[in-house]
C-alpha cells in the first residue's frame, strides 16, 4: 500500500488524514506539496479537509488547478484510488472529477458535530468493510457541504449505485442526502464528513477506521 | 481593454444566500419582491485592444476557471477605455 496526502495552501486536515492512515496501513504514508508534478508510483491519494487557497472565488476552485491536479486526475484515469474529504470534496468536483458542485449550506450556518450516516453501498474500494445499510457516526465541519445535482445526474448515480454515503438528519441541504459519491470506475470517492477524525475512541468514535480498513484491503 | 464578466446560478439551482435574503427584505417589510438573485462581477483589465480577442479569451478564462458550468452561466461585457 502506497499512500500519499496532498497539501494546499490552507489545507487544514492533511496532518490528521496521515496519522489516521498510518495507524491502519502500518506505514508510512507520503506528504505531497501542491506545487509537485512528478509524483511516486502510488495505490492511494487523499486530498485532504482545510480551506485550500482561503476558499477564494469558490471553495477548492483554484486548487482544482494547481499543477498536481494534472498528474491526480491522470492517476485517477488508471485506476489509482483517490479520496477526497471535505475540500478534498470540493476540489474533486471542481476538477470534474465527480459529478455535481458544492455550494453553502441551505441554513447558511457552519456546521460542526458528529452526524448520523447511512453506508448506502459497501460495493467499492472504500466501504467494501462496511454492510451496505450500516449507520455510523462521523464529524462534518463545513460551511459549503450543500451537493447540488440534476436530476438526470442524480438517477444516473442511483443507477449506477454510486452514492457511498448518505445522511440520516440531513445538515446541510444536500441533494437527496447524499454525503458521499463515486466516479463511475468506482476509484474515486468524494465525501464531506470527516473519517479520519473517527478513527480512535479516545477522540469520541472510531467509526472512520472501515473507510481505511476497506482501502488497506482493497489495495494491498 | 476593459472587460466584465458577470457570474450567477443557473436557473433551477436554489441559491441559500439569496433566498437569506429575500427572507430579509420581508421581514423588513418590503412587500412584493417575487425574486432575488445575486451575480457576482469581476473585472479584467487585459493588454489587448482587438474586441473580439478580448471576448474569446475571457470566455476561455471563465470555462476555465472563473465560473463553474456544472452550477453557474455566465456574460461578458466588454468595454473600450
Amino acid at each position: 500500500m502506497r499512500a500519499a496526502v496532498v497539501t494546499f495552501p490552507g489545507s487544514n486536515c492533511d496532518r490528521d488524514l496521515r496519522v489516521a492512515m498510518e495507524a491502519v496501513f502500518g506505514r508510512p504514508v507520503k506528504s505531497l506539496w501542491h506545487a509537485e508534478t512528478e509524483l511516486p508510483p502510488l495505490d492511494l491519494v487523499g486530498l485532504p479537509g482545510g480551506f485550500s487557497y482561503g476558499d477564494y472565488l469558490r471553495c477548492g476552485a483554484i486548487a482544482a488547478r494547481s499543477p498536481i491536479m494534472t498528474e491526480i486526475a491522470r492517476l485517477a484515469r488508471r485506476g489509482v484510488a483517490v479520496l477526497g474529504i471535505c475540500n478534498g470534496f470540493q476540489i474533486l468536483t471542481e476538477a470534474g472529477l465527480l459529478p455535481g458542485a458544492l455550494v453553502r449550506n441551505m441554513r447558511l450556518s457552519f456546521v460542526c458535530r458528529p452526524v448520523p450516516i447511512e453506508v448506502a453501498t459497501s460495493a467499492s474500494p472504500f466501504t467494501a468493510d462496511y454492510r451496505p445499510g450500516q449507520r455510523i457516526a462521523l464529524p462534518v465541519a463545513h460551511h459549503d457541504g450543500n451537493y447540488v445535482l440534476e436530476p438526470a445526474e442524480l438517477a444516473r448515480l442511483e443507477d449506477e449505485d454510486r452514492i457511498a454515503f448518505r445522511y440520516l438528519d440531513n445538515p446541510n441541504g444536500s441533494t437527496a442526502d447524499i454525503a458521499g459519491v463515486l466516479n463511475a470506475e468506482r476509484n474515486v470517492l468524494g465525501m464531506m464528513p470527516h473519517p479520519e477524525r473517527a478513527c480512535d475512541p479516545l477522540l469520541g468514535g472510531s467509526d472512520g477506521a472501515g473507510l481505511f480498513r476497506s482501502l488497506l484491503a482493497a489495495l494491498t | 481593454m476593459k472587460a466584465r464578466v458577470a457570474i450567477r446560478f443557473r436557473p433551477g439551482v436554489l441559491d441559500p444566500e439569496a433566498r437569506a435574503i429575500a427572507k430579509a427584505l420581508a421581514n423588513l417589510g418590503f412587500e412584493g419582491v417575487r425574486g432575488v438573485a445575486r451575480t457576482r462581477i469581476i473585472e479584467l483589465e487585459l493588454e489587448t485592444t482587438d474586441p473580439a480577442a478580448a471576448e474569446a479569451e475571457v470566455r476561455r478564462m471563465s470555462e476555465k476557471l472563473l465560473a463553474n458550468p456544472v452550477i453557474e452561466t455566465y456574460s461578458v461585457t466588454i468595454a473600450e477605455q
